[in-house]
């Protein structure tokens, strides 16, 4: 066993280069994004309500969206229902862009910061006051 | 319990052909290699079934017909591209012997030569586009209409080539830059995918009707096939229509009445 010390120093070296971006990322960490919710129709709404609790669009969007594509493209349901009297679209483009009309601000800062890449905007257009 | 070494090569061997054949046995049961299609022969009462009626006698002109190209383009973010081999079409005009090339044997008459026929979807009865998409992105509803879903197509461009109507379009670029003015209350579509009329299904949805209808000025005639008081129903009855390629077997949903054999 001979060799033993230099085993162990390129094991040491092997841990260190595995363990760098965790380090790294560690010591650099950014602070987390901020989200822009003030958007002209939301400013008019008289109780500022989304159409789910917001801890559960923060956390379920993603899944919401994809069953709201499936029922909408392929059983035609298109009706999310009424709150407040208000009648509700399943439509990334014309209920949630709507009143967060604000692409930038409000969706790609978390996508980037979380560094998720979405191609819904390949397709679905964002309002036109806020081009990417 | 011991067990050899050619006992455990025997059993394995023959768990190996009951696997083969248990699964052979499901690819090929019946209904399995058919394609998913939601025909049902003889229509129920309870099923619609949208179709199209083009009265040529509402077509004299140019305008005519390019007005409800023009508001389908609008109305679908439809991108204008000049090359002929990357255009992108839903709805456009075409010469009887291209609309109906089984049934021009060339001698028409001057009036007929002269004509434009819109084209579209068929919204077969028996689409052979629905049975070769891989993804199922092509699909049929329960009211008739062929629809797509476009976050599934993967371009493989099947349906294409199985469309006997050569009403379909690939998109060979991303189309956004050749989109003359945009609709910001429909999504484009993206480089990659295949795309078609789906016969206004979100206008439908609101209680309107098609756009290429509502500019035509009456001369499309839309509505459910299977209402006997329907208004598609009732020129049918009135009127000899025909259809594009019949021979093809897909019945379709888009019936021609061409000048001449109308009643009045």
């Amino acid at each position: 066993m001979s060799d033993k010390g230099k085993a162990i120093f390129v094991l040491v070296i092997f841990l260190a280069v595995a363990a760098f971006p965790f380090l790294y990322n560690r010591a650099a960490s950014s602070a987390s994004p901020k989200i822009e919710l003030n958007t002209p129709v939301i400013d008019a709404m008289r109780v500022k309500q989304c159409i789910l609790p917001k801890e559960k669009m923060r956390h379920d969007h993603m899944q919401l969206l994809n069953r709201w594509r499936d029922e909408v493209v392929r059983d035609g349901q298109r009706e999310f229902g009424e709150i407040d009297g208000v009648k509700y679209e399943k439509s990334l483009q014309k209920t949630c862009l709507h009143c967060h009309s604000n692409k930038a601000e409000f969706c790609d800062r978390c996508h980037t910061y979380a560094s998720v890449s979405v191609y819904c905007w390949d397709c679905h257009l964002a309002p036109k006051e806020n081009k990417p | 319990m011991t067990i050899g070494r050619r006992q455990f090569l025997k059993a394995a061997g023959a768990a190996g052909i009951l696997g083969l054949l248990g699964s052979s046995y499901r690819i090929f049961a019946p209904g399995e290699l058919e394609a998913f299609t939601e025909h049902k022969t003889g229509a129920s009462s309870a099923s619609r079934r949208m179709s199209l009626v083009v009265d040529m006698k509402g077509f004299p002109d140019e305008a005519s017909y390019n007005k409800c190209v023009e508001a389908c383009n609008n109305t679908h973010n439809i991108p204008h591209i000049e090359d002929e081999k990357h255009e992108i079409k839903w709805i456009w005009p075409e010469k009887y012997e291209n609309a109906f090339p089984d049934s021009s044997d060339g001698h028409l008459p001057e009036q007929i030569e002269k004509m434009k026929f819109l084209v579209l979807c068929n919204h077969c009865d028996k689409p052979p586009c629905v049975r070769v998409c891989p993804t199922k992105a092509t699909f049929k509803r329960p009211d008739g209409i062929v629809a797509m879903d476009y976050h599934r197509c993967i371009g493989c461009r099947f349906c294409m080539a199985a469309c006997p109507y050569g009403a379909r379009s690939f998109n060979w670029s991303d189309p956004r830059p050749f989109i003359k003015k945009i609709n910001p209350l429909y999504p484009t579509r993206t480089k990659g995918v295949v795309e078609k009329c789906n016969f206004c299904a979100d206008r439908l949805s609101r209680g309107e009707r098609p756009a290429c209808v509502e500019a035509s000025n009456g001369a499309l005639i839309f509505g459910d096939l299977n209402d006997m008081d329907s208004d598609v129903r009732k020129t049918l009855r009135a009127k000899y229509a025909i259809t594009r390629k019949p021979d093809r077997g897909t019945l379709p949903g888009v019936y021609y009445i061409i000048g001449g054999s109308s009643n009045d």
